[in-house]
């Protein structure tokens, strides 16, 4: 059943991607990685960890997305606009990168042994032990993190001024 | 049976695409989804090294990913707006005044 | 999983499914029925099953069904079929599959078997239902955008900026329902308020329930804030271009937003399946009692009901001319062998001790009727509110939105907070 699910998951979640890459309108490409990211809820949910899959919908595919979506909305292009503009040699480029990649996975399974899995604790990813271990292992990056979502919002309320 | 190989392959997937994405394609919005893919990509890593270690530290992790993720979006499109505003234009071959 | 847990897994959720998708016509029909009896008029009350039954204006819905589901289907040229397709059935699938974490009734055993009465048992309940409603922007989006159209792109526009305000607004307001029952699970919440009236968290946390409730409305585009639907400026905003089946898709789509919305409202801040003082321990105890006293009460209620349709009957025989007069009859007959039958089962009942899974049963549709009947009463608010205030201008909204209830629901967790820490 887990075979089935994560074969399932990561076959849309690459295609998704791919059809992503390849879009000539970007309002397709963003719809196209809202299901790359629901997908990748999925691998999550396989992963022990239903809470961060959650949590990945909820500001990934429900908020972050959107504002793409304003955004493509209010960039308004026109037909003729909407050939895709690859770089020269495009795709020689991308077939190249992808070449090494996929060596790249050749050796990775080769070369080195399975990990054995530890067995997981009762409360594993838990929320109210990553809570926990938010406000005392990991306080200093949690306050960073504050502090750099307020930089954030008053940097992307400055950009979006028509005059100052 | 699932091992952490296949997770990390698919990770890696993932990432070469969103890589691909971001090289090859001009469009800026299109290159800010690549980014998005990738950071993705990041996160299934972590978490399958924090359940085949047993510690939910990588969660902790992903959590931070997330909302750095988040941030950067609003800024990289608050930058494109911007860009849109001044040239009309949302493809990066288009913004060179500063070149030869 | 075994198969007696896929068969029950399966069966929880088409039962699920076909409440929730039965309510709707009941919806429909009160909030017409209730919008009549606002404006002081009789409301729809024409149309006949076999010419005999208008059961006050309920076969109204299906007449509609059967409307919608016949009418034409068109679409514009330029439109983008893809999107316009898409579209409600994002709207209707977020709508229903919120569903699956809400639980009915408490979970109870049976000879050592435990019946969950929810679809799946998260452990980030509430929080998957957030998610899920952040998933029905992109309905209006892609309604808006798809249908190429100015009016619909226009109230796209307004109703997702709107959603997305008053979506921060309410997951705000219910963190200090977390911090009070130390989960995100709805079975938890629901436990944690007990049965004593003081306990339950309209009283433990009423700034919360007002920021809930308020941004539920915003949720569900109901008026107050139903400025992207609203008729007299906007055509029909975002759902200009679409006709039959996908119009009655987003109607069901927001019907079920309406019901769900009411469901959480009972369960994170009326007790749930909590009758007041009247703990699940002592319903299981006494449940031969408790059963003879509902069959009286329902024994006495059918035969008061079939007393007034008879006297009816008598009263109106003859008004119309053909069979639509014995409508009182048929159901005066109905209800007296109903009461005849409640009575028969007190005697029945009395002095028989029944055995234990009867009990179990019996309280289980004893707390999913309390549950049902809260919720009721909170669509009916729904219904009144609507035809009660003007609608919110575009800029009025907004302020709301942004400027009153997020720097409300930022407090009420404050205040919580340093409740909760002076009180332990």
């Amino acid at each position: 059943m887990e075979s089935i699910l994560f074969y399932i998951f990561s076959g849309v979640s690459i295609i998704s991607s791919l059809l992503l890459i390849t879009r000539a309108n970007p309002l397709m490409s963003a719809l196209w990685l809202v299901v790359a990211l629901a997908a990748t809820a999925g691998i999550f949910a396989l992963l022990s960890a239903p809470f961060l899959a959650v949590i990945q919908v909820l500001v990934y595919a429900g908020a972050i997305m959107v504002l793409f979506l304003f955004v493509i909305m209010l960039i308004q292009l026109g037909p003729q606009q909407l050939k895709p503009r690859f770089i020269r040699f495009g795709k020689i480029f991308g077939a190249a990168l992808g070449i090494y990649f996929l060596l790249l996975i050749g050796f990775s399974l080769t070369s080195s042994t399975t990990m054995p899995a530890v067995a997981l604790s009762e409360t594993f990813g838990d929320p109210g032990v990553l809570g926990e271990l938010l406000m005392t292992k990991y306080l200093v990056p949690f306050e960073v993190i504050s502090v750099m979502l307020l930089v954030a919002v008053v940097g992307t309320v400055v950009l979006g001024k028509k005059k100052f | 049976m699932i091992t952490l190989h296949h997770y990390l392959i698919l990770s890696l997937a993932l990432f070469v695409l969103g890589a691909i994405g971001v090289v090859i394609r001009r469009n800026v919005l299109i290159m800010f989804m690549s980014v998005e893919l990738m950071l993705n990509a990041v996160n299934i890593v972590l978490l399958a090294f924090s359940k085949w270690n047993g510690r939910d530290d990588g969660h902790v992790m992903v959590l931070f990913v997330l909302a750095i993720a988040a941030a950067e979006a609003a800024v990289g499109l608050g930058i494109v707006i911007a860009m849109y505003r001044n040239k009309q234009t949302v493809y990066s071959d288009d913004m060179k005044v500063l070149k030869g | 999983m075994t198969s007696l847990g896929l068969l029950l897994s399966v069966l929880k959720v088409v039962v699920v499914m076909m409440m929730l998708l039965k309510l709707v016509p009941l919806l429909i029909w009160i909030e017409r029925k209730g919008a009549a009896f606002i404006q002081d008029r009789r409301g729809p009350n024409r149309a006949t099953a076999f010419g005999i039954i208008r059961l006050g204006g309920i076969v109204h819905s299906i007449a509609d069904a059967i409307k919608l589901i016949t009418k034409t289907d068109f679409s514009s040229e330029h439109a983008n079929k893809a999107l316009v397709i898409l579209a409600p059935i994002i709207a209707v699938f977020v709508a229903i599959s919120v569903s699956a974490v809400i639980p009915f009734a408490e979970a109870f055993t049976i000879n050592g078997v435990s019946f969950q009465l929810q679809i799946s048992d998260l452990n980030a309940g509430l929080i998957y239902i957030f998610a899920l409603s952040s998933l029905s922007i992109y309905a209006l989006l892609l309604a808006g955008w798809g249908s190429n159209s100015k009016f619909s792109l226009l109230g796209a526009v307004r109703a997702s900026s709107q959603m997305v305000s008053y979506e921060i607004a309410l997951g705000l307001s219910v963190v200090p329902l977390f911090m009070l029952s130390e989960s995100f699970r709805i079975n938890d919440i629901v436990a944690s308020q007990g049965v004593s009236l003081l306990s339950w968290n309209i009283v433990r946390a009423p700034l919360a329930f007002i920021l809930f409730f308020t941004a539920l409305f915003a949720e569900a585009n109901r008026t107050p804030f139903d400025l992207p639907e609203g008729e007299a400026e906007l055509t029909a905003g975002f759902h200009t271009e679409y006709s039959s089946m996908r119009f009655a898709l987003f109607f069901l789509g927001e019907y079920t937003h309406i019901i769900v919305g009411s469901l959480l409202v009972t369960m994170l801040f009326f007790g749930g399946w909590n009758i007041p003082y009247v703990s699940s321990e002592y319903l299981h105890h006494n449940i031969e009692h408790v059963l003879r006293l509902l069959s009286i009460g329902g024994a006495v209620f059918a035969a008061l009901g079939a007393a007034g349709l008879f006297n009816r009957f008598v009263k109106r025989r003859g008004f119309w001319g053909d069979l639509r007069d014995y409508e009182s009859f048929l159901f005066a007959v109905i209800l007296a062998g109903l009461a005849a039958g409640l009575a028969a089962a007190v005697f029945a009942l009395t002095g028989a001790t029944l055995p234990e899974w009867v009990g179990s049963i019996a309280v289980f549709l004893l707390q999913m009727i309390v549950v049902l009947t809260k919720t009721l009463f909170f669509i009916w608010t729904f219904i009144w509110v609507r035809w009660t205030l003007p609608r919110f201008r575009y800029d009025q909204l907004m302020k709301l939105g942004w400027k009153v209830m997020i720097p409300l629901g930022i407090l009420n967790i404050f205040v919580t907070g340093v409740v909760l820490l002076l009180t332990h």
